[in-house]
């Protein structure tokens, strides 16, 4: 294509795109003189331009346009919303012909003479009529805007402060040789912003002589961004940065290598000018890199055009409202997500928001807004769009996966309502009730999805039925500059992100740390938790060279320890050594490492050897631990599988005989190896030092006599300031699986037996032993006010045994009269009998009837309509929350969580005899 | 893919194990001196780790062992950097020879009972003075995609 007209079209298409954005906002603000002419410019080099190639059809076109705004800039023609609308029309004509211009670089027959007749006669006689109807109400828009949206209010002032002078200054240019100002332009504006009507005609304007006006122009950082820029800022083909970054990548070597030998010179006549490199080059290098970044706002700058016409054409009132557009990221990854992002925007008006009837009928404003928020976050960029709009509606939902075949009705009724969202990602669906001609034409949330996903991002969903849906869009920061924390295993190094790094620990056998090892699986204490450790060594199948290949290598005496927080999940990585922390550009792997997920990347460190990036979300989903947000609907349906028996982590030990056994882990506070030397007795009791207290020792065999010297394991359980230890054997291994006790309610101690690990448990009853060491231990706080006269009754409903046999137990220590029941219709049977419960305490995941409809089914019935209740359930996730809470449930507390189960029950009656 | 080849070409020539193979000289980037090589763990084995080639990561690979040869006494070796796709490989050869330009009349298609490997990753032979020259098929022999399909 000749030079000259492909260097014509990037321009005008850049031009279109700013012209859009201005005229928008001069539809908002018909006084901004400034924006006016330069909307005007843009038009007029348009319009010049084509008639210099010789394309009489663009010509045509852009002059009729030019015409109007003409008009509009000598204050013949006030700014109005169809006047704005011809003129984009007029835009959308010229784009049209240039895209067969760029396709055929011909100028493609046709007829523009009804447009250009359109808007001559707007340009005509338009002024006469129109205005006069249609000029106020762009003006009551941005006045509205000032008034309601507070956070805008402050920039809107800005912003017209900061033009106010300058637009006297334009009016001034339009008149050449006006007289001297009478009024000192500060008073101008001050007169201006008070004025909520257009002053559309120039004439009578005092004008400043403009040597004044130059000075008393304000900067104007803020609301102009468009044009000023434009002309600050020139293009260069990313080719020559990327040049430009690997020629600064080999300066910093360079550098280094420089410094480096400068150290072994101490007294040296470089050592100034070499610092002095130094400075320079890390400055450069910084520089540069800037250069890849660009602010969001980019991506945004075609939101509110698009937002504008989608009001006009819907029908519906949108505040397009953008915060944070400075963020910046990576230009690449910007290109990728431009398109998911003006989809998203464009699905949240048109599907999201309703009607402004139906608005205000909701009680809501009548103007919907559409909120996009972006912000760094965690080495990401986060991107948010949110609406206030109608929300998701579930049933809807559910019978378009039915009607797809998405999903089974059976499937369906298993899943809460956040799981149900998660199928608008699901290729071939499509809520909206009719297909409309702004979104909904098939392309559908799962290109969006997948378009995300394809720069290594996420998207997550949630939403509320009436109040609206939030999109929150991870996207990784690729190429950025990363600070890492360099660490050295087997001699190789390793970058590990910062940002997931919580803290470094070291240990050895004399410190406060050691590693311990539960079945060779090494743990760590850690401020009373205990912390799963991985083996950065064994994990990479790396060896020393003098050490026998493949086997499990003995730990060091001294190690250090990374603890990295992927999620909700922390653990440890063991490492041989840390060095510091260093800024590092992420490089992407080949192609042909791509599928070792332990990696996220590699890089060269400053002395220039390349090292790989480890990727903490890799390594925890290595070792087990499902935290990535994505496989997140891939548990709820294991879930829903599992029904009612759960997994549940159980510490498997073993005392006495050879039968393991089995306690839930999550009753465990510590774990503890004892000095039995150090034991004492104490009124018939084993008791030993433990942290500044005596601890009840309790042989979990009765009647076992304690050895008077060795090393002994305990499980600590700790209740505020009690603990007591159970001693046992030996620590086996901690395992997770699904709980089928089988009950055998003989042995004193066991709440019965259980296949755990392909092995026959006995499960104890952890309760048991805690009454032992003290008989008051549940009864120590809760207790206090239930005396046997007027013990609180409690209704447990909980479909498994297992949890039954668990927390019946520990719930008539704390001094409750508790029943239990192993479904909900069996509750409802006593409910008819007309039985009196103070709470009811019920499991969530039941057959037959869940807990939610179990609650539903309380509330409706008069009897028991008051009972408080309380919900039970493995899992407790905010979203299961909201749901209990308007089902019926007081709480919702997790199953394993007993102290929180016995505040919440406290509470409850607290309440319920406070009411009373 | 044979025929591509049929005119006069200028080839880079190296040893493996004694035999004489050829790389178009204009897909090499470089040759370049043994440079400290960064393991990488968990790769495949005839990936010998990663090496910073004037700010750009380039990934060794062991030619020999990707041909299913054994690995070669002395630990060094010369390397013949290649840009695939993007991105910048280096192959470890035995050692990098002269630039042969090849007469087109003596290029001869892959014998059918040629090893597995050496007819995957060969694009044909060439009947030189004494010796054969095995033009290594580039593209194939780093499209680790295919070979795992394969395997």
């Amino acid at each position: 294509m000749d030079d000259l007209l492909s260097e014509f079209l990037t321009e005008t298409n850049e031009g279109l795109t700013t012209l859009d954005m201005e005229l928008v906002k001069l539809e908002q603000n018909p006084n901004d003189a400034e924006l006016l002419s330069s909307i005007f410019r843009l038009m007029h080099t348009i319009k010049g331009t084509c008639g210099f190639l010789g394309l009489p059809r663009l010509e045509s076109v852009a002059h009729a346009g030019e015409n109007i705004m003409n008009k509009f800039r000598d204050g013949e023609l006030s700014v109005s919303a169809t006047g704005v609308s011809l003129i984009l029309e007029c835009l959308d004509q010229i784009r049209e012909i240039l895209t067969t211009l760029e396709a055929t670089e011909q100028e493609p027959e046709g007829d523009d003479s009804d447009l250009i007749s359109r808007l001559n006669a707007h340009a005509e006689g338009g002024d006469a009529a129109e205005p006069a109807a249609a000029a106020p109400e762009p003006v009551t828009v941005a006045v509205d805007e000032t008034v309601e949206d507070d956070e805008e209010d402050e920039l809107e002032k800005a912003f017209r402060e900061a033009l106010g002078p300058e637009e006297l200054a334009a009016q001034a240019a339009a008149e050449a040789g006006a007289p001297p100002p009478e009024h000192p332009p500060v008073a101008e504006v001050v007169e201006l912003k008070a004025e909520p009507t257009p002053a559309p005609a120039p004439a009578p304007k005092p004008a400043p002589k403009p040597a004044a006006k130059k000075a008393a122009t304000p900067p104007t950082p803020t609301g102009d961004t468009g044009s000023s820029v434009a002309n600050q800022s020139i293009r260069v083909s990313v080719e020559v940065l990327e040049n430009l970054m690997t020629m600064v990548s080999e300066l910093v070597l360079t550098r280094n290598q420089t410094l480096q030998i400068l150290r072994a010179h101490k007294e040296s006549d470089f050592a100034t000018p070499l610092q002095r490199l130094n400075h320079v080059v890390s400055d450069l290098q910084e520089g540069v890199m800037k250069t890849r970044m660009q602010p969001i706002g980019n991506a945004w700058a075609k939101l509110p055009r698009i937002i504008r016409d989608l009001s006009h054409e819907l029908d519906k009132k949108i505040d397009l409202v953008m915060k944070g557009a400075e963020t910046e990221l990576d230009r690449q990854v910007l290109e990728l997500i431009k398109d998911p992002l003006t989809h998203m925007v464009r699905n949240s008006a048109d599907h999201g928001l309703e009607m402004p009837n139906d608005r205000v009928a909701a009680g809501k404003p009548e103007t919907g807004q559409v909120i996009l928020n972006a912000f760094h976050e965690g080495g990401h960029i986060i991107i948010q769009i949110s609406d206030d709009g109608k929300g998701l509606n579930t049933d809807r939902i559910k019978e378009k996966c039915i009607e797809n075949g998405l999903a089974s009705e059976g499937e369906l009724d298993g899943m809460n309502d956040q799981q149900i969202q998660q199928f608008i990602f699901k290729p071939g669906f499509s809520t909206a009730a009719e297909v409309t001609a702004v979104s909904g034409r098939g392309v559908g949330m799962d290109v969006v999805r997948t378009n995300i996903e394809k720069i290594g991002g996420t998207v997550e969903l949630s939403s509320t039925e009436g109040k609206g849906t939030i999109f929150t869009i991870k996207i990784p920061l690729t190429l950025a500059i990363v600070s890492a924390l360099i660490v050295e295993c087997c001699k190789e190094r390793f970058a590990i992100p910062q940002l997931s790094v919580v803290e470094l620990v070291r240990t050895s056998a004399h410190s406060e740390h050691t590693i311990e090892h539960i079945n060779e699986t090494p743990v760590l204490r850690l401020r009373n938790r205990l912390l799963p450790l991985v083996t950065l060594r064994d994990l990479l199948k790396l060896s020393d060279g003098d050490e026998p290949e493949g086997e499990e290598t003995e730990l060091r005496e001294d190690n250090f320890i990374v603890v990295s927080q992927v999620g909700t999940y922390t653990f440890g990585i063991i490492v041989d050594r840390v060095f510091d922390t260093e800024e590092i550009v992420v490089k992407p792997v080949a192609p042909i490492l791509r599928d070792i997920q332990l990696f996220s990347g590699n890089t060269i460190l400053g002395d220039g050897a390349v090292v790989m990036i480890l990727d903490p979300n890799g390594i925890a989903a290595a070792t087990g631990e499902i935290a990535v947000a994505d496989s997140d609907l891939g548990a709820h349906e294991d879930r829903h599988q599992a029904g009612n028996d759960e997994k549940v982590a159980m510490l498997v030990f073993r005392s006495g005989d050879d039968a393991p056994k089995a306690v839930p882990l999550a009753l465990i506070a510590r774990l503890e190896e004892i000095d039995l030397a150090k034991v004492e007795t104490s009124g018939g009791q084993h008791v030993v030092q433990y942290r500044g207290q005596l601890m009840p020792l309790i042989p979990m065999k009765t009647g076992m006599e304690l050895e008077k010297e060795g090393r002994q394991p305990v499980l600590v359980f700790s209740d505020r300031e009690r603990s007591m230890g159970l001693v046992v054997d030996e620590i086996i291994d901690i395992v997770e699986d699904r709980m089928n006790v089988e009950l055998s309610a003989e042995k004193e101690g066991y709440i019965g037996s259980a296949i755990i690990a392909e092995k026959a448990t006995d499960v104890v009853d952890a309760g048991y032993f805690l009454t032992q060491a003290y008989p008051d231990w549940f009864g120590s706080e809760a207790g206090k006010e239930n005396f046997e006269s007027n013990k609180s009754k409690i209704l447990l409903v909980d479909d498994s045994p297992f949890f039954r046999n668990l927390l019946m137990p520990m719930l008539s220590v704390a001094g409750y009269d508790v029943q239990a029941v192993e479904s909900a219709s069996e509750a409802l049977t006593l409910c008819e009998k007309g039985e009196k419960f103070d709470v009811i305490v019920s499991d969530i995941e039941m057959p037959g009837m869940n807990g939610f409809e179990f609650a539903e089914a309380v509330r409706e019935d008069h009897r028991w309509s008051k009972t408080p209740m309380v919900a039970l359930s493995a899992f407790a996730s905010p979203a299961d929350l909201m749901r209990g809470r308007a089902a019926g449930f007081k709480d919702y507390v997790s199953k394993t969580d007993r102290e929180a189960l016995l505040t919440t029950l406290q509470d409850t009656i607290a309440e319920l005899k406070g009411a009373a | 893919m044979s025929d591509t080849y049929l005119e006069n070409e200028d080839f880079v020539t190296f040893y493996i194990a004694g035999q004489l193979f050829g790389v178009p000289v204009l897909s090499v980037q470089d040759i370049i001196n043994p440079q400290r090589i960064t393991p990488i763990p968990l790769a495949p084995p005839e990936i010998a780790g990663s090496l910073n080639l004037r700010g750009r990561i380039v990934t060794a690979i062991d030619v020999r062992k990707r041909l299913g040869l054994p690995a070669r006494k002395e630990k060094e070796s010369m390397s013949i950097v290649v840009e695939n796709g993007h991105d910048l490989y280096s192959l470890m050869v035995d050692s990098v020879g002269e630039v042969l330009g090849v007469d087109e009349s003596s290029f001869e298609r892959n014998p059918p009972t040629l090893d597995q490997r050496f007819r995957d990753y060969s694009q044909g032979i060439y009947r030189l003075d004494g010796k054969l020259l095995v033009i290594l098929d580039v593209n194939r022999f780093l499209d680790y995609g295919r070979n795992a399909d394969a395997a």
